[in-house]
């Protein structure tokens, strides 16, 4: 298990203590427990409620071992439990090894635990990796010698749609509640009724909806937890375990990918004390069946001329018809923010080599030319500075334009572990949400758009730290400010991304003002270093469009061609405008694991692996490459295989074919060491959005119904409910009552939702950016910032 | 070189062989025509039991999948609902494959099984001409409905609590109307 007390890298000095364990001296660092000294010296003493990312509690007393010295000449009178134990200089602990006491008293509790524990082990999930059955078989006895009935409960409770609680198979060891109330502060499960009726449950009508209430399960050291969704599944023998990390946010979490006969059946936390330590979100864990539902595309599809259909072809003839469509025509490139670093890679190239552009962008949303910037001159090609051993280091962090809790669950954890240390986290938001309340989080009120004059106005020193989240780039002069703000105070910052390809699209080169690893366009002299490592004569010298002038270009008719990757037009700042640029393109090639908004405009459709099925690199928000390999080998592609062939067909080859050439370019380009380009001076001045009452304030939250969360039914059940959010005054000016449903309303369209009264600036309003069937982008074209009209529901459309 | 006695004697006794057998009872087994009792423990082709009212006892736990050192059986768990029951408890066993390609016979599974769904016949005529029949599936493996047997799913009939199954508690005897 992880040992955390990685920190960073000055070692304080540590005071070592000396004791002897089963009659060998050790010296262990000050405040080591007993158990944890035993198991550096290779003793392993059993234990069910001790975890050491968990304060000791000494719930289980299975760990007990005698204590002939204390380390002041008297010995304990009884055997002790070792995981509450400090060592103690002089100390002499015997364990099950060395004394019969502790044998037999761990053999006698052992019993005890085992006296109500059914004999479920052939129908439990957890037979086979199970510490009780394992534990059993090496410190317990073969045989029982409790003749009477079981306590009995009716069987599983649902704590939440997806955590079902055993109780008869509890041992009260309570690693689930002091891991939703110290790790997650959750307290939605608890200990209730005392004696033999004790057991583990929730307050009624307070369901476990904690985000990471998966964690619970995997740390439950036997079967009294399991999830819906694995339940009865499979079992541990029959999987095979590969390690990989998380593709749903950039927070690179490691996770354990577990599957059976080319299936995923289930995923755990990995374990990686620089990154997630043990725990990882519900959404890592449960969400993984997205790339296998049924409009999964398997075979190259092209457009049949005469009927207008798509029709299933061959690869050399998809690849062909993708070449001879793209050729000659001025054609951007939308990768979206879910690729690979590899893969970023080979579509940043593959716009300079084959296309003869620097028209591609990652950005799948609203954005601003002051991010841009802002990406290029502080983010790309840069060594990890903030990393989350710094967070934990720091003495004040401040987000602002982030909500951990929903977008980045990992930042949020390593936080909660910060302010136990003291670290002040301040949240510069329009309203105190349930995420910044667990943080324990100073509230800097804002209405959306006000971000950049809170920056301004911070008093920050060295030692503090700025968390920008993407929603800061659509704040005209947030990112400037926030720049402003490190150079003014010496602060660092960091830029934390939503999805977990973005932040290597900016590495890769997806931008239409930088080359691999922050070179930008315009430098001659980093055009000449990449241009020499591609084997290329020159590359293209002007910026090229960002996303918004791509769709603009694509309408105008400036760009007849566009490469489409993982994308959805729903996510872009006006999604029907979108939809009509691509209509308007001549010829689109998309590439997409499964069918997705953007098919019915393609031309070519390309299918290509998920991450699951292939190699790649996700880069987390603080720039570390985060490396996994092939979960389940299918043969499907992945992107640069694809795009490869079209450069082939072109004329123009791409220089790579695989993941790993791909790494190895990225590897030989190294980072930009040359000058980097001074953001602009003057930001831009937002563009006027849709007119209306209030000003929209939304975020995606942790749970919704987002692509890469489909087909996990109990999983999304255990979503917040989709509430708008405003104070008592804004509802009542705009008409509404609380607590019944309200109308948001743009030009465009409007959306329904309850609404209930919360602490936010006068006309400000928040809703989730998804909830089941409402997506507020697709509907309004409006987003975070936006002006919308808030009235009463008048019709019968509920959200 | 070989002696008198190998060269004249030898032949002949041979032969006698030959006439003493021709007066002997044969040993040969007709075959498939006849066919010969098993020994009772014989190690024949595996059977999934049911309980007396007709739900299978299989809960679909794979120890005899975990047991089998020849990797010949495939089962996947899944769970009764109050629709669809299969077997007492919460767990059944959605697909159970044995693959007589693989499987030696050897008894190991049955051992495993902790249940007493699997057991094994006697029943030794494992050959086919096309392997995919060779994989015995669930319907193939199931034991026949004796009377008092109904066809799952259906609910519990012995008794609403699973534990009584594993007690050993019997169909309740319902007089028959007269």
């Amino acid at each position: 298990m992880t040992v955390t007390e990685s920190g960073s890298t000055e070692a304080a000095p540590v005071e070592l203590v000396t004791l002897t364990i089963d009659d060998v001296e050790v010296s262990v660092p000050q405040g080591t427990l007993v158990i944890r000294a035993a198991e550096l010296m290779g003793v392993e003493i059993p234990r069910f409620c001790d975890h050491p990312l968990l304060e000791p509690v000494g719930a289980c007393r299975q760990c007990l071992v005698e204590i002939p010295d204390a380390g002041n000449g008297r010995g304990m009178p009884k055997p002790q439990a070792s995981c509450t134990l400090e060592v103690a200089p002089g100390m002499v602990v015997k364990t099950q090894v060395s004394s019969p006491v502790a044998d037999k008293a761990q053999r006698g509790n052992l019993e005890f635990l085992l006296a109500n524990h059914p004999l479920d082990c052939p129908v439990c999930d957890k037979g086979g990796e199970c510490p009780l059955q394992n534990q059993a078989m090496s410190h317990g006895n073969g045989e029982s010698r409790f003749i009477d009935q079981k306590r009995l409960f009716p069987k599983p409770i649902h704590v939440s749609e997806q955590v079902l609680l055993d109780r008869e198979r509890c041992v009260l060891c309570q690693r689930c509640t002091r891991f939703s109330e110290e790790i997650a502060g959750d307290p939605f499960i608890a200990l209730l009724e005392r004696g033999a009726q004790q057991q583990i449950g929730i307050a009624d009508g307070e369901p476990f909806h904690s985000y990471f209430s998966g964690n619970t399960i995997q740390i439950c050291p036997v079967g009294a937890l399991t999830s819906a969704d694995y339940r009865f599944r499979s079992r541990p023998f029959d999987l095979v375990s590969v390690p990989s990390i998380a593709e749903h946010d950039a927070c690179g979490a490691a996770i354990r990918v577990d599957h059976r006969r080319g299936k995923v059946m289930r995923r755990l936390a990995g374990d990686d004390p620089e990154v997630n330590e043990e725990w990882i979100t519900d959404k890592d864990r449960f969400a993984f069946t997205w790339s296998s539902q049924d409009d999964r595309l398997r075979t190259p599809l092209v457009r049949d001329p005469d009927s207008g259909e798509l029709v299933p072809t061959s690869w050399p003839g998809a690849l062909a018809v993708a070449a001879r469509g793209l050729a000659g025509k001025p054609a951007g490139v939308l990768t979206g923010g879910r690729l690979t670093l590899e893969d970023a890679y080979a579509y940043a190239k593959f716009a300079r080599v084959a296309l003869g552009t620097n028209d591609i962008d990652f950005r799948a949303r609203a954005l601003s030319t002051e991010e841009t910037d802002f990406l290029a001159s502080r983010v790309a090609g840069r060594r990890p500075d903030v990393t989350y051993a710094a967070l934990e280091a720091a003495s004040t962090v401040v987000l602002v334009g982030l909500e951990p809790e929903d977008e980045a669950g990992t930042i949020f954890l390593r936080l909660r572990k910060a302010i136990k240390r003291g670290v002040k986290v301040v949240a510069i938001a329009s309203h105190r949400t349930r995420g910044a309340a667990k943080l324990n989080a100073e509230l800097l009120q804002v209405v959306p758009g006000g971000e950049a004059q809170a920056l301004a106005g911070l008093q920050l020193g060295e030692q503090d730290i700025v968390l920008a989240g993407e929603r800061l780039g659509q704040v005209p002069g947030g990112l400037t400010a926030l720049t402003g703000l490190a150079e003014r105070t010496g602060a660092r910052i960091a830029w934390v991304p939503r999805r977990a390809g973005d932040r290597g699209a900016v590495e890769a080169g997806c931008l239409p003002t930088l080359l691999p690893f922050g070179r930008p366009v315009e430098d001659a002299e980093a055009r000449a270093d990449v241009a020499a490592a591609w084997s290329v004569q020159q590359l293209p010298a002007t910026p090229g469009r960002d996303t918004a002038g791509i769709v603009a270009a694509l309408a105008a008719g400036d760009l007849q061609a566009v490469v489409v990757g993982g994308l959805e037009l729903a996510d872009l700042p006006d999604p029907a405008a979108a939809a009509g640029a691509l209509d308007a393109a001549e010829f689109v090639v998309s590439l997409e694991v499964r069918r997705s908004d953007v098919t019915p405009y393609a031309d070519v459709v390309l299918p290509v692996a998920p991450p699951v099925e292939k190699p790649g690199t996700f880069l987390t928000w603080e720039g570390r490459p985060r490396q996994f390999e092939t979960v389940l080998d299918t043969g499907a592609l992945p992107d640069v295989r694809v795009l490869a062939g079209i450069a082939e067909e072109l004329g123009a080859p791409l220089g790579v074919r695989t993941i790993g050439q791909a790494r190895a370019e990225l590897e030989e380009l190294g980072l930009w060491d040359g000058a980097r380009p001074a953001p602009a001076a003057a930001p831009p001045a937002r563009g006027a959005g849709p007119v209306g009452t209030v000003t929209l304030d939304t975020w995606s939250q942790l749970i919704d119904d987002g692509r890469l969360q489909d087909g996990t039914g109990e999983y999304r059940a255990t979503a917040r409910p989709a509430r708008l959010k405003a104070n008592a005054g804004t509802l009542a000016a705009a008409g509404v009552e609380p607590g019944a449903a309200a109308t948001l309303s743009t030009p465009s369209g409007r959306a329904v939702f309850i609404a209930d009264v919360a602490d936010l600036p006068d006309g400000v309003v928040w809703v989730p950016a998804r909830s089941e069937g409402v997506h507020v982008r697709a509907l309004l074209a409006a987003g975070f910032g936006d002006r919308v009209t808030l009235g009463p529901a008048d019709g019968g459309e509920g959200a | 070189m070989s002696t008198l006695r190998e060269t004249l004697w030898d032949p002949i006794a041979g032969f006698g062989v030959t006439f003493r057998t021709m007066f002997k009872k044969p040993v040969t087994e007709q075959y498939p025509k006849e066919k010969v009792p098993t020994a009772p423990r014989f190690h024949g082709r595996h059977q999934l039991n049911r309980w007396p009212d007709g739900l299978e006892k299989c809960v679909g736990c794979e120890l005899c999948a975990w047991a089998c050192p020849a990797d010949a059986i495939y089962v996947e768990g899944a769970s009764n609902t109050e629709d669809e029951r299969y077997s007492p408890g919460e767990r059944y066993g959605r697909v159970y494959q044995i693959n007589y390609l693989r499987c030696i016979l050897c008894g190991l599974c049955i051992e495993a099984c902790p249940t007493r769904a699997l057991t094994m016949t006697n029943e030794y005529e494992l050959a086919d001409d096309d392997r995919a029949n060779l994989i015995y599936e669930k319907s193939d493996l199931l034991a026949p409905l004796l009377p008092g047997m109904v066809e799952p799913p259906h609910e519990m009939l012995i008794s609403d609590d699973h534990h009584d199954y594993y007690r050993g508690k019997t169909l309740p005897i319902v007089e028959a109307d007269s």
